[in-house]
């Protein structure tokens, strides 16, 4: 294996050892944990019209609940798993205004009571209206803050019928505020209104979409995304926030980072790199709406004293996620100065960089959008950093290779082997004469 | 001085040289052989939805994802020095009848530092008609370098990520169960260039990271033990083929040195 894992491996070692020698091995063992579990909660559209029965001649209600007791029993014990309904109180012939605040936990985000988690999701009934955007606001309340990643797997049939807050708007402030979350969507029938809102949340929030067709289907996707909660939710990039300038921005040590970046915005990072050191850095910006379809990301590492020393681009076109490039840059002047003279060279770029060992790293974009797009909040943007030691550039081979390397050695030793004999012949001749 | 040219040496010297050179035609290929990992038994049925959460898959291992058409799929493995690798994909689509047009599936290739590889043959992008049930991709990519300017995106040893997802399909077919296969294969080959070697790998930090004030930085420099250690075998670049094409012409030098000194001294021998 070429991944770096010296260290971390003989901890685990250690640690092992130590689980071990106490004979007892809890469950969340022998992981760097924080403490916390992954945390996932269903939101489910509990509105009138789930009542239509057009998945395998069911209703769409039975069918997600029958897919929810599923998906209850194949929880993995770690899992924290709440679940919230919406528009199930209110009835549709009740006022817009009520209807549209109608949203309630079924079961809370915590370790699941499995008897008492099924029990109340066979009592949901379809009744009333179908204010996602709010049911969004409010489970991302359930989840809480936290350090690592959250998941909402919303089920739904209808688009929002209350109009404001637009959900797609709410995913996305969600997705802004702070904590890392994911919104996964499902949708129960294949209306396109359905399905741009759908997929609208979900690509705000970095989730998917699903189109439901059939009851196993809509099982087996719900495991997929629970399992995926479970696998997944550690890996949180730490926030930080780029300045508007090189000298007030922050110093980066090795480890991923996310930000965000309006349209046309520079964010610039530092990050220390002594001589003898190479510097990476990647960057990738979400595509998280709608967008004209070219576009472009630049990173560049800049010296002190402003001068480019190395760009990556990446740039790109129609369907995608993400937009990524990257760069590796070592001061290679400064190792040949190292071996050869301690003679002050000629000022360049890498020499200016190296002087005071950080190099600025500047994040830009070419994104534009369709007008009626928002562009407040910025774009999503994750920036990996590391610092290894650099790898000198090789020297010239000192070892031959191929058929005429062969013919030469050999018809050397040939000639070599004759000149020994004949000089020894001679010797013999004049060693006989005397 | 007939004592120089001692029959059991010449013969264990012949011996040698001939050994070698029936060893010369497969030291060549035999490093450029198509040499899949043996297969682990484990299928992986899981893929991730970005680079932090790509699904690391070891090459022949073969990987089974149901997804939703659109979800994009990432996937990671591990490359070293002298590999090409190989991907093959194998869509299939959901039925012909929920279909409204033609898919287009395409799947990306990138390095550790999430750098855009090219594909250096094989069809990158496909696109599906409304009826047909399967789609293939294949990408070959570049030989792995040992090396490289730190100002070029050649591929060097270390993660790569593979995405796969729908670039160009109509906005009804979104959502609809697709399965898609994946295999990797690895061949081995001679890395270039030879006397080089890359410190440390490509593969990115994936652990949160810190700021710290501006003043006070001081990164881990590389210890300078490890530096010194390190020189002895960037030198001698262990194992190449140049090795076994030096050694061998050295060895052939010698029998032809014997061999000349032999000529000069019984010539009537070889020549009458």
């Amino acid at each position: 294996m070429i991944i770096r894992r010296g260290p971390a491996a003989g901890l685990f070692l250690v640690m092992l050892a130590g689980v071990t020698a106490l004979g007892a091995v809890p469950a969340t063992a022998g992981e760097p944990t924080d403490g916390e579990a992954p945390k996932v909660e269903l939101v489910l559209d509990s509105s009138g019209s789930m009542r239509a029965a057009d998945i395998d001649g069911r209703s769409r209600m039975s069918v997600a609940q029958q897919s929810f007791d599923e998906v209850v029993d194949a929880l993995p014990p770690e899992t924290q798993l709440g679940i919230r309904a919406l528009g199930s109180r209110v009835p549709n012939s009740a006022s817009q205004a009520l209807g549209c605040r109608d949203t309630q936990q079924i079961s809370p985000v915590g370790p699941v009571n499995k008897p008492q988690a099924k029990a109340s999701i066979a009592t949901m009934r379809p009744t009333g209206w179908t204010p996602i955007g709010l049911a969004l606001r409010a489970a991302s309340h359930d989840l809480g803050t936290g350090e690592t990643t959250r998941r909402i797997v919303l089920i739904t049939d209808g688009e929002d019928t209350c109009g404001l807050p637009d959900p797609c708007d709410v995913a996305r402030q969600l997705a802004a505020a702070g904590t890392h979350l994911v919104i996964d969507t499902l949708g129960l029938t294949l209306d396109a209104r359905v399905r741009q809102q759908l997929t609208c949340i979900a690509d705000a929030t970095g989730g998917t979409y699903t189109a439901v067709q059939h009851q196993t289907q809509l099982t087996s996707r719900l495991n997929q995304l629970v399992r995926r909660a479970h696998d997944t939710y550690r890996q949180t990039p730490r926030q930080v926030g780029g300045a508007a300038r090189c000298s007030a921005a922050p110093v980066l040590k090795p480890g991923v980072y996310a930000d965000r970046e309006r349209f046309a915005e520079h964010r610039w990072y530092r990050v220390a790199v002594s001589p003898g050191q190479e510097l990476r850095a990647s960057v990738s910006i979400a595509l998280d709406r709608r967008l004209n379809p070219d576009y472009g990301v630049l990173l560049r590492a800049v010296s002190r004293t402003g001068q480019e020393i190395v760009r990556g681009t990446g740039a790109d076109g129609g369907r995608t996620d993400v937009l990524s490039t990257g760069l590796r840059w070592s001061d290679q002047q400064a190792e040949d100065r190292q071996e050869a003279s301690p003679e002050p060279s000629v000022s360049s770029a890498s020499s200016d960089a190296a002087g005071d060992g950080m190099v600025c790293l500047v994040v830009s974009n070419s994104f534009s959008a369709p007008a009626g797009v928002q562009t407040n909040p910025g774009m999503p943007l994750e920036l990996t950093v590391d610092v290894v030691s650099s790898s000198p550039a090789p020297g010239g081979p000192s070892l031959g290779r191929g058929w005429l390397l062969l013919l030469v050695l050999t018809g050397t030793g040939l000639v070599g082997g004759l000149v020994i004999g004949w000089l020894a012949r001679w010797r013999v001749a004049v060693w006989k004469e005397n | 001085m007939r004592g120089i040219t001692r029959h059991p040496l010449a013969g264990l010297a012949g011996l040698a040289g001939l050994a070698f050179l029936a060893c010369l035609p497969m030291a060549g290929p035999a490093v450029a052989d198509d040499t899949p990992s043996p297969s682990p038994s484990a299928t992986v049925g899981t893929a991730g939805t970005s680079f932090l959460t790509a699904t690391a898959v070891d090459p022949g291992q073969q990987v089974r994802v149901s997804a939703s058409t659109g979800d994009y799929l990432y996937w990671s493995f591990d490359a070293a020095a002298g590999e090409t690798d190989r991907l093959a994909i194998t869509i299939t689509l959901p039925t012909g009848a929920s279909r409204h047009g033609p898919a287009t599936w395409t799947v990306d290739v990138f390095d550790g530092l999430r750098r855009r590889q090219p594909c250096t043959a094989g069809s990158q992008t496909a696109t599906a008609a409304a009826g047909a049930a399967t789609l293939a991709l294949h990408c070959l990519l570049r030989q792995v370098r040992t090396w490289a300017d730190p100002w070029s995106d050649e591929p060097l040893p270390g993660t790569y990520y593979v995405r796969l997802s729908a670039t160009g399909l109509p906005d009804q077919d979104l959502g609809l169960p697709v399965q898609t296969d994946l295999s990797i294969t690895a061949k081995k080959g001679d890395a270039q260039p030879d006397n080089a070697r890359l410190k440390a790998p490509l593969s990115p930090e994936t652990d949160a990271g810190s700021t710290t004030a501006p003043q006070a930085d001081s990164s881990a420099a590389p210890s300078a033990e490890a530096e010194r250690t390190g020189h002895f075998w960037n030198r001698i670049s262990w194992p190449s083929t140049r090795w076994w094409w030096t050694i061998g012409g050295g060895l052939l030098a010698a029998l032809a040195g014997v061999g000349g000194y032999r000529l000069t001294r019984h010539p009537r021998r070889w020549f009458s």
